[in-house]
């Protein structure tokens, strides 16, 4: 099979996916294997372009011209695959969990649910392997279109209003500053085709760059840059697993990895780094990682506080592409998937949490850990990952962010890990402690695990965490790639 | 002589002539039967057209044999064969789907003389796009016009019929005012022909009545194409229309006057009036981005659907002058290929109106609550046509909103306000689509009281060949939005030809 | 005097103008369609008026006599059209005040859109 066939086939499985799923709404558990197979099959895929990646190789499919120079095109480069493996394979350990938990909840709709779950992976990939920036708006937009009906889930008259803010901040960004940024950049450089060394680069200088990086950041609502967060709290309203893999990593990623991408491949990270008005970026991230951390301290609804823990670690990878040294770009990188697997093993739990206990407030966690030690120990894991403490994935791509900083001497960015380390173990360490030392409080019903689909899941992902510790070198190398123009 | 030269005579005479024999059929099936087929072979020939016109430029046709300028001459480039395609195009999806909704709107011994009247509007449309001919031009407005009137007024609320006065005042006083200034045009140079009066509209050395001429004839046809602030009958003219009149009505009649106006403004007086470019965009630009701005705002807070989207149109009509305002070939192209992407797109969320109305008991927001449980395959048709109309990438609506975004980028810092403008009248459309869609998945459904129609009591959720005509029209949005050639490269041929007459 | 030689165009203008009054001004939609109509006939002048050579005669060719001046004949011919177009618009404007008459019970503007309003 060539490479081009597999980038197709892909994006396509996912989408043919869809189509048996609402087709077999009447049999669950054939739905449900279509949804694992495919699943497993597209995550195979996926995999399969690795190598030839890694050796250096640059597949490409191109699926239309527009007009002029305007193309639907995908090109795999190491940042894609990363992102794209990522999400191919969490979306297995995914629908494992979401079987567990849409029946342990006896949830409505499930045929609706795992089918525009499916339609937003391929979204996802799309994403991920898009050639250049019309294709990858194309994507993040079906992205923003197809996770609506998942936020909405429950259709009440709460959800509803959350959900719209969902949409709102998404598409009003998206239409009104990314497209606009998407359109002056091709009127600068004539083409849209991402370039390793920044296609932009001898078309724009001064201040005009700051101004288009910021309508690109703002634009890209996904990354939840400060003050276009807010969406992100609101889409918890949404059924955990849609929370864990896309509010922790197929939606949230696509936006850091669409930054980190424009960053590298339409502005240049040596252009970038020689223009000052760019700078403003830095503190921009600097500022929503202490400030969301802050905000995750007073919260006092789980999965509300993992949303702003989210959003601080989104602006992580952004402080990491803004430091523009190659070390912090391959930490911007490495930390898209060291997150993703530290919290997507939180939001499994905190779902768990709620499907065995019905338990959804900081407050009622004490004393969990006696009830549910595989659940309570996968958060532990996930929590100590999202401080940064050894041995999980955490620390690996915080090693390299502070070594990215030390390399330019960026005091900003130190201080900020520094301190927002400080912050995550303040809000992380007490409900940890709570969690396992606590005392239960009396009148709660009784139960045990999760469902145990929920709880392999969950399971499989801690063990992530921690292998991503020990076994990183294929990320790093793949990765090393990208800064290979950068001096 | 070959049929196939005759095809540009054909395509009016066809529907023309289709109407006497229409209005003698006995019973609503068969003239809608006859009137569908006419209209299909119009569709038919209106691709033949546009395939000769891509193979050979302009097409030609002397009408009775008499040569131009002194004959009437019809004339087919890439512009008019644009227009025809959307006009038949619309004529044809609107009728092949509309007959049970028809049916429900008129009753069944009016129902020849409709369709009669439906023919003779398209021949109308179809005269217009066709001819080279200034005079013929108001005689086929003017047929089109009073058999629209008569579209509109069957209507089955008796609110149609202020509507529809009010449409046929205003719309005849812009005739007339287009009478006028054809009328002065001809005084200076003794000829009717578009391309003839070019020519000799250059040795004129009295500017003043030409100025006055262009006066009267752009604010004559701004009054035909709604051009904000001259769209007041517009909204109930679409609300009180019948359903699918509506949705023929909103993929065409605006669009066919706003040709007429680029075909004067940019060929016929661009040789005499010096900096006749500046004026007209100074004077319609502004009017463009208060449609866009008031058309959108007015949308955000309608609550009855048809009216809401007519405003849309207002908004929409204002993208097109927008875009041909610029005076380049880029501005241009994106104002054509918007005239046919809105088509398309407004087409086709007219006839998902005219679906829901059928189940619903009127078209106001609250009464489509919840309707998408009944009808999941007409709401995900709608999902997918406001993501044209808003712009989403992969429609075609996306094409156009791009191509005019980065028109407008590159007029300097007066295109930046314009495209600011573009922007935020998206997000406006983002705002009132949603409103809708919210609505439909999420309301609590309303009872059906006394609305039970013949396609519900089969169980089936729209007539099948409404389902059929909405999904075509869907899809042909995505079609569109991936591959755009076609429409770009036409638009794109005719923008050219266009700006070649600037000076 | 030049300035009323041309005393056609400033009918021309005037009936334009009464008739352009009444259709604005009018609550009676009966009053409206008559302004309406007041409003063509004006343009029906200007189209006569524009063809009218001083001395010109119908354009028919006669055996033996030179130097004819003709009228031009062609605008009469437009105004004739444009004149079939008017009756017709009046024509079916009439029949849908007639209409109005029957669902509404008047043909005053405003009790029209009061009679809407209170629906």
């Amino acid at each position: 099979m060539s490479s081009a066939t597999a980038i197709l086939l892909s994006l396509l499985l996912p989408l043919s996916g869809a189509l048996l799923i609402s087709m077999a709404g009447r049999w669950p558990n054939l739905r449900e294997t279509i949804t694992l197979v495919t699943a497993v099959s597209v995550a195979l895929l996926v995999t399969s372009l690795i190598p030839e990646v890694m050796a250096g190789e640059r597949p490409e499919l191109l699926v239309a011209t527009l007009f002029g120079d305007l193309q639907i095109a995908f090109t795999v480069e190491p940042l894609g695959m990363l992102f794209g493996a990522l999400a191919a394979t969490l979306w297995i350990v995914n629908s494992i969990y979401s079987i567990g938990y849409m029946r342990g909840n006896n949830e409505k709709k499930q045929t609706r649910f795992y089918v525009c779950f499916a339609i937003a992976i391929a979204a996802a990939l799309g994403v991920a392997f898009a050639g250049n920036l019309l294709t990858l708006f194309l994507c993040y937009e079906i992205l923003t279109l197809s996770t609506y009906p998942l936020v909405s889930h429950k259709g009440d008259r709460a959800t509803v209003a959350s959900a719209r803010v969902y949409l709102g901040i998404l598409l009003f960004t998206s239409i009104g500053l990314l497209l606009p940024a998407i359109i002056w950049t091709y009127l600068l450089a004539g083409t849209l085709t991402f370039m390793p060394d920044g296609l932009l680069s001898g078309h724009i200088s001064g201040p005009a760059v700051g101004l288009l990086l910021a309508l690109y950041v703002f634009g890209v609502g996904k990354a939840a840059v400060m003050p276009v967060h807010r969406w992100l709290p609101a889409a918890m309203v949404a059924p955990t697993p849609v929370s864990a893999l896309l509010h922790a990593v197929a939606v949230v990623k696509a936006g850091v990895f669409t930054i980190t991408k424009v960053i590298i491949y339409v502005f240049g990270v040596d252009n970038l780094f020689a223009e000052p008005s760019s700078g403003w970026l830095l503190y921009a991230a600097a500022f929503t990682i202490i400030a969301a951390s802050v905000v995750a301290l007073r919260q006092q609804n789980l999965k509300r506080m993992l949303a702003y823990s989210t959003i601080g670690q989104l602006s992580y990878v952004i402080m990491a592409a803004a430091v523009l040294t190659p070390l912090s770009e391959i930490g911007a990188a490495v930390h898209i998937v060291a997150h993703a697997f530290g919290k997507i093993t939180l939001f499994f739990a905190a779902g768990a949490i709620y499907t065995a206990a019905k338990k959804t407030e900081l407050g009622q966690l004490s004393g969990l850990g006696a009830r549910m030690p595989w659940t309570a120990t996968a958060f532990t894991i996930g929590a100590l990952s999202m401080i940064g403490v050894p041995p999980t994935g955490g620390f690996v791509s915080k090693w390299f962010i502070l070594a990215g900083a030390f390399q330019s001497d960026n005091y900003v960015a130190i201080f900020t890990v520094i301190a927002s380390t400080a912050l995550t173990a303040a809000y992380f360490l007490p409900v940890v402690f709570s969690m396992w030392f606590g005392r239960e409080v009396p009148g709660g019903k009784e139960h045990g695990e999760a469902p145990w689909p929920a709880v392999l899941a969950l399971m499989l992902t801690a063990l992530a965490t921690l292998g991503f510790f020990f076994f990183n070198q294929p990320v790093l190398e793949l990765e090393s790639q990208l800064v290979a123009h950068v001096s | 002589m070959s049929l196939s030269s005759q095809l540009p005579a054909l395509q009016i005479v066809v529907p023309m002539l289709t109407a006497p024999i229409v209005m003698l059929l006995r019973g609503g099936s068969l003239a809608w039967a006859a009137a569908a087929t006419s209209s299909v072979m119009a569709f038919c020939i209106a691709l033949a057209l546009t395939l000769g016109v891509q193979e050979l430029g302009v097409l030609s046709y002397a009408m009775g044999g008499w040569p131009a300028p002194f004959g009437i001459e019809l004339r087919i480039d890439a512009f008019n064969a644009l227009l025809l395609l959307v006009t038949t195009g619309a004529s044809s999806v609107a009728l092949l789907s509309g007959r049970v909704s028809l049916a429900r709107d008129i009753p069944e011994g009016q129902q020849p003389l409709f369709y009669a009247a439906w023919m003779i509007a398209l021949a109308g449309l179809s005269g217009i796009a066709a001819t080279g001919d200034a005079f013929n031009v108001f005689v086929f407005m003017e047929i089109s016009s009073l058999a629209g009137y008569i579209l509109v007024a069957a209507g089955p609320d008796r609110r149609a019929l202020p509507a529809t006065i009010k449409y046929l005042i205003m719309g005849t006083i812009g005739a007339t005012f287009y009478l006028i200034g054809v009328g002065l045009v001809y005084m200076m140079t003794g000829t009717l022909n578009f391309a003839d009066m070019e020519a000799r509209l250059a040795d004129v050395t009295t500017q003043k009545p030409i100025l006055v001429a262009a006066g009267f004839i752009t604010v004559g046809l701004a009054l035909k194409a709604a051009v904000f602030p001259l769209h007041m009958w517009l909204p109930n003219a679409y609300r009180f229309a019948p359903h699918i009149v509506t949705a023929f009505m909103a993929a065409c009649t605006t669009k066919v006057a706003l040709y007429v106006l680029l075909r004067f403004d940019f060929v016929v007086f661009q040789g005499n009036v010096s900096g006749h470019m500046a004026q007209y965009a100074g004077f319609l630009a502004p009017l463009a981005i208060l449609g866009i701005l008031v058309g959108s705002a007015v949308a955000v807070v309608e609550p009855h659907l048809k009216r809401l989207l007519a405003y849309s149109s207002v908004a929409q009509i204002g993208y097109i002058l927008l875009g041909a305002s610029f005076g380049d070939t880029a501005g241009l192209t994106a104002a054509l290929v918007h005239m046919f992407n809105h088509a398309l797109a407004k087409g086709g969320l007219f006839l998902v109106l005219a679906a829901f109305a059928l189940q619903a008991n009127g078209l106001r927001l609250a009464d489509i609550a919840g309707l998408a449980q009944r009808m999941p395959l007409v709401s995900a048709a709608f999902l997918v046509l406001g993501a044209s109309l808003v712009g989403i990438p992969g429609t075609a609506g996306f094409v156009s909103k791009w191509l005019l975004l980065s028109s407008a980028m590159q007029q300097g810092p007066l295109g930046i306000v314009a495209a600011v403008v573009v922007v935020l009248s998206s997000l406006a459309a983002v705002f009132y689509i949603w409103k809708i869609v919210e609505r439909l998945y999420f309301g609590e459904p309303v009872a059906n009281g006394g609305a039970e129609s013949p396609a519900s009591a089969r169980g089936f959720e729209a007539p099948a060949m409404l389902l059929l005509g909405i999904w075509v029209v869907a899809l042909a949005n995505i079609y569109f939005g991936l591959f755009p050639g076609f429409a770009v490269g036409l638009s794109e041929s005719a923008a050219t030809a266009l700006v070649s007459h600037l000076p | 005097m030049e300035f009323l030689g041309l005393y056609n165009y400033w009918v021309f203008i005037a009936l334009l103008m009464i008739g352009f009054y009444a259709v604005i001004a009018k609550p009676n939609l009966m009053k409206k369609l008559l302004g309406l109509s007041i409003f063509q006939a004006g343009v029906f002048l200007l189209y006569i008026t524009m063809d009218k050579i001083d001395g010109g005669t119908a354009p028919i060719v006669q055996a033996g006599v030179a130097d004819q001046v003709f009228s031009n004949p062609l605008p009469q011919v437009l105004i004739l059209t444009a004149i079939v177009v008017g009756i017709s618009t009046i024509a079916l404007g009439l029949a849908v005040v007639v209409r109005i008459f029957e669902a509404y019970g008047t043909i005053e503007d405003d009790e029209i859109q009061q009679a809407d309003r209170s629906e």
